[in-house]
């Protein structure tokens, strides 16, 4: 797996960035992918920000784990988020484990991996690391930038850190400020992978091996809150697994259990346990209102950007009433922001589902900001 | 009721917006009247709108809007943060009128209303001769199915502007390809022959 890792796309960001816990890192690698092709305008660029589990493989084929770019519905060839006609990037966050800088690379004070040793990130700077990208590819404004959970969440901060760096903003299923409950299931994570005996306060590494139970559990609790209750009854009721009756056992009796054990261990094959715990705490750490005397509405304050807000109706983890939230503040600041909400069972991972009428919702607005933008540039 | 709505209303509401303004259409649709604001008038436009299929059309024509309910969210506006609130023949369909047109008032410096004129003589010889209430080109539902729960006239709704002290300021009535203003002289005659009735107010 790190030899593959060596010939991913990757950038040296030379220029130090101050972190928001006071440390400083300079001279660090962030990967990134691209899709499609910039052209000669440079005026068909959209960035893209993952989510939690997510990586830079957006769309095609992951080259890591050969499976499918986790946003394969939505960007590609003819896909809403067209790469024939734009130019898709995404880079993987500071602090994950797609070969940005992480807690599994060498710390060159210990020569040792960071383990523990890594420095609290946050997500204001996840995005300060990749605003260095935008300068790389030669970017002075991006056509859209988009992304759905945390990466909603990276998208919010971009805007209000970097006002104007792009013509229009789709945050999709997130929030201006991370709730209890969120914070609650997080931690639920963070515990899990903390309990399991392998994790070794972090240092697993030394012993080259993974807390792959607390991990996969961690997984788990993230997977109930990606679906609906509906969603989850329909998709697998009281069914059972390749089974006639009971087993009388602790064995996976049920499909719905079955499920999350198969995704709970495949999450362990590529995902690494101590980039859970400094994502999530930084998710957890996340209050765009925090950062401003006035709260969010002078977070958005002056926006240019155009924005499309979108709520899934059974989203239980990142609300409709939280994604009005950041509407309520976008009007109140002035800004020019649309907002729908996607009628759906699939629950908070509708994002990244078939669900036609969001991708409709999707395509369109991208589409429409295109011409608008290439208007405004004749002008 | 919003595809049978008149052309002629649009226009009439055009006129009556200064170019380069800031207008929010409660209610605004599949966005066409939007569409001409921006596109004729460089008026910068925001729409509210409840259907999904209508505010995916509004996306898919690159104008702002909002998709969300004029009864109960409306407070999501500043202040005085539009030159113009448009509510397009939506008025009556409200459970609390009252209170949205105060909430219009309060968000618009200006507000325009359009209203189906329940004086109109077609829809009183509907009344008064038949027994029947009215079915007509702009009110086009039955008493049963009809989203409309607060029906008023022109002439009602002009009581109800002097009676809540809200400034009148235009008052134009609308038949077919016809259009009047309708002043307090000529409203007893305007109110019976006007299909609509659009009003700026605040």
């Amino acid at each position: 797996m790190n030899s593959k890792l060596e010939n991913i796309k990757k950038i040296k960001v030379e220029k130090p960035l101050k972190l928001d816990c006071g440390k400083t890192i300079n001279n660090f690698p962030l990967a990134y992918e691209t899709y499609g092709k910039l052209n000669k305008d440079k005026d068909n660029a959209i960035l893209v920000f993952h989510a939690l589990t997510g990586d830079q493989f957006v769309s095609g084929t992951n080259p890591i784990t050969n499976k499918e770019g986790w946003w394969i519905t939505a960007v590609g060839p003819g896909k809403a988020i067209d790469t024939n006609k734009y130019f898709v990037i995404c880079a993987n966050v500071i602090g994950g484990c797609m070969g940005s800088l992480g807690p599994k690379d060498i710390n060159p004070e210990t020569e040792q991996p960071y383990g523990l040793d890594f420095p609290v990130i946050t997500i204001r700077d996840m995005v300060r690391a990749q605003e260095s990208l935008l300068d790389h590819l030669g970017i002075k404004k991006l056509l859209c930038a988009t992304g759905g959970s945390m990466g909603g969440m990276q998208l919010l901060q971009f805007c209000s850190t970097f006002p104007n760096r792009s013509f229009s903003a789709i945050p999709i299923a997130c929030s201006s400020s991370h709730s209890a409950q969120n914070i609650a299931l997080n931690e639920l994570a963070r515990q899990a992978i903390m309990a399991d005996p392998v994790w070794d306060k972090g240092k697993y590494f030394l012993k080259d091996v993974q807390p792959k139970n607390g991990l996969a559990v961690a997984r788990m609790v993230g997977h109930i809150s990606y679906l609906s209750e509906k969603g989850m009854q329909e998709k697998f009721g009281r069914k059972l697994q390749e089974k006639a009756d009971y087993e009388f056992s602790f064995n996976a009796d049920f499909q719905v259990e079955s499920y999350l054990r198969h995704q709970g261990y495949a999450f362990v094959e590529r995902f690494d346990a101590n980039s859970v715990l400094y994502i999530t705490r930084a998710m957890d750490y996340f209050d765009l209102s925090k950062q401003f005397k006035g709260g969010l509405v002078e977070a958005f304050k002056g926006q240019k950007t155009k924005f499309l807000i979108i709520s899934f109706s059974s989203d239980w983890l990142y609300t409709t009433k939280e994604n009005k939230d950041i509407v309520i503040a976008l009007n109140a600041s002035g800004a020019d922001v649309s907002y729908s909400e996607i009628v759906t069972d699939k629950g908070h991972d509708s994002f990244l589902l078939q669900v036609p009428d969001f991708l409709k919702t999707l395509k369109s607005f991208i589409d429409s900001m295109y011409e608008k933008f290439k208007n405004e540039k004749r002008i | 009721m919003k595809n049978l709505k008149m052309k002629k209303e649009f226009k009439v509401i055009a006129d009556l917006l200064p170019n380069n303004t800031r207008v929010l259409d409660v209610g605004c649709g599949d966005g066409s009247l939007m569409d001409l604001l921006y596109k004729k008038k460089n008026i910068e436009v925001r729409g509210l709108e409840l259907d999904q299929i209508n505010v995916q059309q509004c996306i898919h024509k690159g104008l702002p809007v909002i998709q969300g309910n004029a009864e109960t969210e409306l407070h999501q506006f500043p202040n005085q943060s539009f030159d113009y609130v448009v509510l397009s023949q939506t008025l009556q369909a409200f459970y609390n009128p009252e209170k949205v047109l105060r909430e219009l008032l309060r968000i618009g410096k200006s507000v325009i209303i359009s209203i189906p004129n329940f004086g109109y003589w077609k829809v009183r010889t509907k009344l008064l001769f038949f027994g029947e209430m009215p079915v007509t080109k702009t009110l086009p539902n039955t008493w049963y199915n009809t989203p409309n729960l607060h029906m008023c006239t022109i002439k009602d709704l002009f009581s109800f502007c002097d009676e809540k002290k809200i400034k009148i300021k235009k008052v134009i009535g609308v038949n077919e390809d016809k259009t009047s203003l309708i002043k307090r002289s000529n409203l007893e005659i305007k109110n019976l022959f006007s299909k609509l009735g659009i009003f700026l107010i605040g």
